[in-house]
Formats: structure tokens, C-alpha cells, sequence
């Protein structure tokens, strides 16, 4: 009924949610082009493009992927702190069914023990469901999302240990290999990023479900009240973020060529979490969100793990810069800085 | 008479997962007791206490967190942090009681600092003590990226010392049932956690902020300093913890202690405390350590099971038990319910009832 009068109100909100990760990005990829002139040289390999940004977009599609579903979670006022475990899971579940037998592993690049769409169906599936357990959990069993969703993330690696016996399975099949190590032009991985954002954005602008998850992020109880059945639209998130998370284990043990259930994901959900928040999505409150502003808040977040590395800081260090930026990250974005902000500037304005 | 049971039920209720802790405790003790011979020597038991006391002192830190409504993800990188810097400061040949004072105030400003973003900057305690937990992994690999062994007598005592049990040790062969000093550090710890949860100002606060914050702040508490003290404290036990670790492994590493902050919030919750806040008992916790060091020694004893069930029957005993407290608490919800239809209830209770669920 308001729509007439809310569209610019709307427009600016977007353009200011895009601005702030838009704008960190931008400082970081400066920062690379000061100390590197040649960091956005980009080379062509048989028709094929190289160079960092290409890098930055490659290793960020698992953040990307873990993002789009991160945003649906958060906006619905929850958070799924298992997709690293979630990822674990699927990357095991996807290398036995590939090379079932862990004695003797067949090392021919053409052989699979099941075929690739089932592997690829039923790594989703076993996914999906852990997603579902999650909601089940946050919806059905009335439990805070950060506890229930901690459960199958200390249980997750233990599980998907299990799944593969404690072996660290090789993935020698090379067309398995192609979703994270492929390229058609530009990396695959980022066609299926771009595939599944594709199907979340048409999810939730193309139909009820967006409003829906904002409505129940801004009020679960009023969102009840009004007919909506908030219980199944917080699970189809946490579903839908499962999902995202057994994507992103396919294409990570793709590209790594392992089953890691120790390493694979680890941190993860930290990356995913921050990458939404820094795309604006209020963490705790939920409610309106972005997706492409999650999308880049991920790009923002392997920029500065790969500025980092090209500086020489030692991998497990980064955490410690990582840890500041989300400090100041938070910092900028609470009520108390904005508001003390805007203390000290009025006098000059007025 | 049906009134005194129901007020006897009610009063009691918010001892039964206490009593389904310990119960489990010693089902799963005795279990053990039963099937292996190997778990009736007492010493198996008092191993329960020396195997982790990092783990129980971090986890009463802990609790007072989740009791104020909070959580602290930290613990982890601090106390592996403690370690690293413990290890790099005696290779620099720090006098060690200087170390250890230094740690402990260094885990209380990490304590403080992250308070102070959840306190006044309202900053989520879910996300500040997140960030504390990677800068303080990282810091641990700005100091060393491989282990750093320690070398230092006083450590050696620490580790090494052998408290005889009276009555099941022989004072002069020094053969028998100990327990290491660390434990005795443990259980004073306990002790005092005890004695502060129960028996003064600052453990009442905690739980009434636990209970609801705001109601808390209009009852005129201090609710802002107490927050900040219960975080730093949580900073002293994680630096207390740390050094524990480092006496048990003799060395410091950046990579130790990895996930802790998920256990002990498993212990936690297991021990019966609220996650919600407000409600639990220190004491709880004990017995919640107590059932992972059991889960951690059936699966020793069995021989066949990968350790890799330990995080699993610590992820569904800990789902279990907030099963168990979401059950009592909607069963409370209903009875606040009835009581306001009867009448017999004054409204604010009614209301109260159905706020803390």
C-alpha cells in the first residue's frame, strides 16, 4: 500500500547496506595495489583467466556459498555455527561414495565407485539433512539457535571422522576434481556460487519467502500471529544453509582432492558469520538482509586473508588480524560509535 | 497435604537435572566399575581429576558466564595463549612466579577487554569473545609458530609432585593412590567458586542478571560491573587453566587446546546450568567434567571405539540435558499458566514465570 511512497526509502537503504562492505573492499584492494602495482595484472592460459582477483574470487567461493545460506539463518534471527562441520561431513560422505574401499584406493583418474550425480545428490541430501536436524532443533524443539546448532558442530567432526574411519580419503577422480580445481574461463567453483545465488535470490525475491524470513527475523511472534507459519520458515533456512554448506564441502575436498575431516570447514562458520555481518545483516536481531551484500562481505573477508598472505603474515597469525578487523567491523557498525559520531560532528554543522 | 507436594515438587525443581548429573555420573562410573575391572582402582577415579584440571577450572569460569546470560567462546585461544607465552617468557629466563602472576593478569585485561565491548558497547558476547578468540590465537603464532618445550624447576614441581591419599598410599615406599598439585589448585578453585556463586552479592547478581538484565538494572544492581567482573574472572580462570595445561604437557603451543571452549560449554550444560542464564549450580559443573573424563576413560577401557565418539556423546549428552531443562521449563510455563486461570497467583508472578522461559 505504501509500496509508491517507499521505493526511494528502499533504494537508499540498499545502496547504503551495499556501501559499507563496498567501501571496505575498496580500502583493501587499494591497500594490495600500493603494495603490489602488479596485483591486478591478469593473465590468459589457454583462454583461461589468472591473476589475485581471480585468486581472491576462487579461494572465497566456499565463504561465498557458506554465506548465501549464513544470511538466510541470520535473517531469520538465528546463526549456524556447524557448516565447517556440516562441510566436513559432506566432503567425507562424498569421498567414500566415490572410493569406498579405504585399503586399497584406486588412484586411476577416471574411476569412481558411483557415479558422479548420485555422489553429487546424495553428498547435498546428507547435507540437507544435517540443515534439517538444525531447524528441527531451533523450530520445532524451541532451542537457541547458537546451542542447538553448537551440538552438530562438536558432533559434526566426530561424525564425519567416523564416515571415513579416520582416513583422510584421496580423490583421485578428475572429473570430481573439476568443481573446485575446473575452469571455463573463470574458476567453476564461482558458477556454482553464482548458480545457487541465483536460486536463493529467486527463493526469496520471487516469492513470499524473503518477507517471510524477514518478518520472522523483525518478530517471530507477531509473524506467527499473522499466518505465518514460522516454525517451517525458520527450517527451510536452517535447510537451506545446510545445503549451501554441503556445496561448499564439495567444491573445498574438490579442490584440496581430500576428504580432511579434521581441517575441512575448520573456521569456517566464523568466516561465514562475519562475512554476513559485515554485509549488514544484524546478527541476533535478523530481519531485513542481503544477499549480495553478504557475497562481497565474503569477498572482503579472502581479500584480506590473501593481502595478508602476499605481506608474509604466517597463516595462523591471520586469525589475530582477522579478530581486529571484526572488532572494528563491530565497532563501526554499533549504536554507541555511530551515536558518538554523530555527537562530536554536529557541533561542526551546525 | 497436595499443596505441601506441589510446593515440595516445585521448590525441588530446579534440582533435578543437578540430580539427573550426578545420577548419570555414577551410572556411568559404575557401568564401568561393573564391565571393567581395570576402572575399580581408585586411582582411576582420582585420575578423573588429574587427566584435565585445566578443563574443570576453565568451565567454572565459564559457568559464571553462562549464569550472567552470556557466553564466552575465548577460553580456547587464551589458554593456549597462557601456554605459548609462558613457554617464551621462562625460555627468556623470567623468574617463574613472575610468569605466573604476569599470565594471570594478562587473562584478566583479555577477561576485561572483551567485557568491556559486551558491556558497553553492547557488542554480542557471542561475537566479542569470538574476535578475543582469534586474536589470541593468532598473538599465539606471533610469538612462536612451533612448541616451545619448558625447562623450569618450579613447573617440574608443579607437575610432578605426588600427593599421597592417606589410607591408600604408603608414605614410605611413596607407593600408591595421588593426586597432583594441580589438583589440589583445582579444587580450591572449586571452592572459592562455590563460596562466591552462593554465599555473596556478586554470585546473587550474577544470577539475577542471568534471570533477566533488565530487571536486574531497575532492582538498582550493578549490573554493568558485575558483567565486567564476570568476564574478567572467566579471563583469570582461562590464564589459570593455561598454566595448568602447560604443567601438564611441559611445553606451550599455539595449537593446543583446540575446540576447549565447545567442551567446557558441553560440561557446562551437562552440570546442569541454564544456557539461557540464571539458573545452575557451580558444584553442577564439577560433575559435568567429571561425565566427559568417564565418557573419555570407557572409551579407553573398551579399546574398540574410535575416540572420535567423545565429541559425539558429549554433543548429544549435552543436547539430552537442555532437553531435559526445555521440558521443565515449558512444564513450568504450563503451571504458571493454570495457576493464573485459578487465580491463586498474583499477575507479576504469572508474568515473570512465562518471561524467564
Amino acid at each position: 500500500m505504501a509500496r509508491a511512497s517507499a521505493a526511494p526509502t528502499v533504494r537508499r537503504v540498499t545502496e547504503s547496506r551495499l556501501f559499507f562492505p563496498l567501501v571496505v573492499l575498496a580500502v583493501i584492494l587499494l591497500f594490495n595495489l600500493v603494495y603490489d602495482a602488479g596485483f591486478f595484472a591478469l593473465d590468459t592460459i589457454d583462454g583461461h583467466l589468472y591473476g589475485n582477483v581471480i585468486d581472491i574470487l576462487r579461494d572465497g567461493s566456499t565463504v561465498m556459498l557458506l554465506a548465501i545460506g549464513m544470511t538466510l539463518v541470520i535473517a531469520t534471527g538465528g546463526v549456524d555455527l556447524s557448516v565447517g562441520a556440516v562441510m566436513a561431513i559432506s566432503a567425507s560422505v562424498a569421498a567414500l561414495l566415490i572410493n569406498p574401499d579405504l585399503q586399497s584406493l584406486s588412484n586411476d583418474p577416471n574411476v569412481t565407485a558411483t557415479p558422479l550425480p548420485v555422489v553429487l545428490i546424495a553428498t547435498l541430501v546428507v547435507a540437507t539433512v544435517c540443515g534439517l536436524w538444525n531447524g528441527a532443533l531451533v523450530a520445532y524443539g524451541g532451542i537457541q539457535p547458537m546451542v542447538a546448532t553448537l551440538i552438530l558442530m562438536i558432533a559434526g567432526r566426530g561424525i564425519a571422522q567416523l564416515i571415513t574411519n579416520g582416513v583422510r580419503i584421496q580423490i583421485f577422480y578428475e572429473p570430481y576434481a573439476f568443481l573446485g580445481n575446473g575452469w571455463i574461463i573463470l574458476p567453476f567453483s564461482l558458477f556454482i556460487v553464482a548458480a545457487v545465488f541465483v536460486v536463493a535470490w529467486l527463493m526469496t525475491r520471487r516469492t513470499a519467502l524473503g518477507m517471510f524470513i524477514e518478518s520472522v527475523g523483525i518478530n517471530s511472534r507477531s509473524s506467527f500471529f499473522s499466518g505465518i507459519n514460522e516454525r517451517r520458515v525458520k527450517l527451510v533456512a536452517y535447510m537451506f544453509c545446510g545445503f549451501c554448506a554441503g556445496m561448499a564441502g564439495l567444491v573445498a575436498s574438490s579442490s584440496i582432492r581430500t576428504s580432511d575431516a579434521n581441517n575441512i570447514g575448520l573456521n569456517f562458520e566464523l568466516d561465514a558469520i562475519l562475512a554476513v555481518v559485515i554485509g549488514g545483516t544484524a546478527l541476533g536481531a535478523g530481519g531485513r538482509f542481503s544477499l549480495f551484500a553478504s557475497i562481497i562481505g565474503a569477498i572482503v573477508m579472502q581479500a584480506i586473508t590473501t593481502s595478508m598472505y602476499a605481506i608474509g603474515v604466517p597463516a595462523h597469525a591471520l586469525l589475530a588480524v582477522k579478530g581486529v578487523v571484526v572488532v572494528l567491523v563491530i565497532l563501526l557498525l554499533s549504536v554507541q560509535v555511530r551515536e558518538f559520531v554523530r555527537r562530536v560532528a554536529a557541533p561542526k554543522a551546525a | 497435604m497436595a499443596d505441601w507436594l506441589g510446593a515440595r515438587l516445585s521448590r525441588n525443581r530446579r534440582f533435578i537435572p543437578l540430580a539427573a548429573t550426578i545420577t548419570l555420573f555414577c551410572l556411568a562410573y559404575g557401568y564401568g566399575a561393573v564391565v571393567y575391572e581395570g576402572m575399580r582402582d581408585p586411582q582411576v577415579f582420582l585420575n578423573l581429576f588429574r587427566a584435565s584440571p585445566f578443563l574443570l577450572i576453565s568451565a567454572i569460569g565459564m559457568t559464571f558466564v553462562i549464569l550472567s546470560g552470556g557466553i564466552d567462546l575465548s577460553v580456547g585461544g587464551v589458554v593456549a595463549l597462557t601456554t605459548v607465552a609462558t613457554a617464551a617468557l621462562l625460555r627468556g629466563g623470567t623468574d617463574p612466579w613472575l610468569v605466573i602472576v604476569l599470565m594471570l593478569l594478562m587473562g584478566m585485561a583479555i577477561g576485561a577487554t572483551m567485557g568491556a565491548f559486551i558491556t558497553f558497547l553492547k557488542v554480542q558476547p557471542f561475537i566479542a569473545t569470538l574476535a578475543g578468540l582469534w586474536v589470541a590465537r593468532g598473538l599465539c603464532f606471533w610469538i612462536s609458530d612451533d612448541a616451545i618445550p619448558i625447562r623450569n624447576r618450579l613447573w617440574e614441581i608443579l607437575g610432578q609432585t605426588k600427593i599421597l591419599i592417606p589410607g591408600l598410599a604408603d608414605p614410605t615406599t611413596k607407593q600408591g593412590e595421588f593426586v597432583s598439585i594441580m589438583v589440589v589448585v583445582e579444587l580450591l578453585v572449586l571452592a572459592v567458586a562455590v563460596f562466591v556463586a552462593h554465599y555473596t552479592r556478586f554470585g546473587r547478581t550474577v544470577y539475577a542478571i542471568g534471570g533477566n538484565e533488565l530487571s536486574a538494572r531497575l532492582m538498582g544492581l550493578r549490573v554493568n560491573r558485575t558483567k565486567m567482573l564476570v568476564y574478567t574472572m572467566n579471563g583469570f580462570c582461562s590464564a589459570l587453566a593455561g598454566i595448568a595445561l602447560s604443567v601438564d604437557v611441559s611445553s606451550g603451543h599455539g595449537l593446543y587446546a583446540m575446540g576447549l571452549e565447545l567442551t567446557v560449554i558441553g560440561a557446562v550444560v551437562i552440570g546442569g546450568t541454564l544456557l539461557t542464564g540464571g539458573v545452575g549450580y557451580v558444584i553442577g559443573t564439577l560433575f559435568g567434567v567429571l561425565i566427559i573424563g568417564v565418557i573419555q576413560t570407557l572409551i579407553q577401557f573398551n579399546g574398540q571405539l574410535s575416540s572420535w565418539w567423545t565429541p559425539i556423546v558429549v554433543g548429544l549428552l549435552t543436547l539430552a540435558f537442555i532437553g531435559i531443562q526445555s521440558f521443565l521449563a515449558a512444564l513450568k510455563t504450563r503451571q504458571s499458566a493454570v495457576q493464573r486461570r485459578v487465580g491463586h497467583a498474583r499477575p507479576t508472578d504469572a508474568g515473570a514465570g512465562e518471561e524467564a522461559t
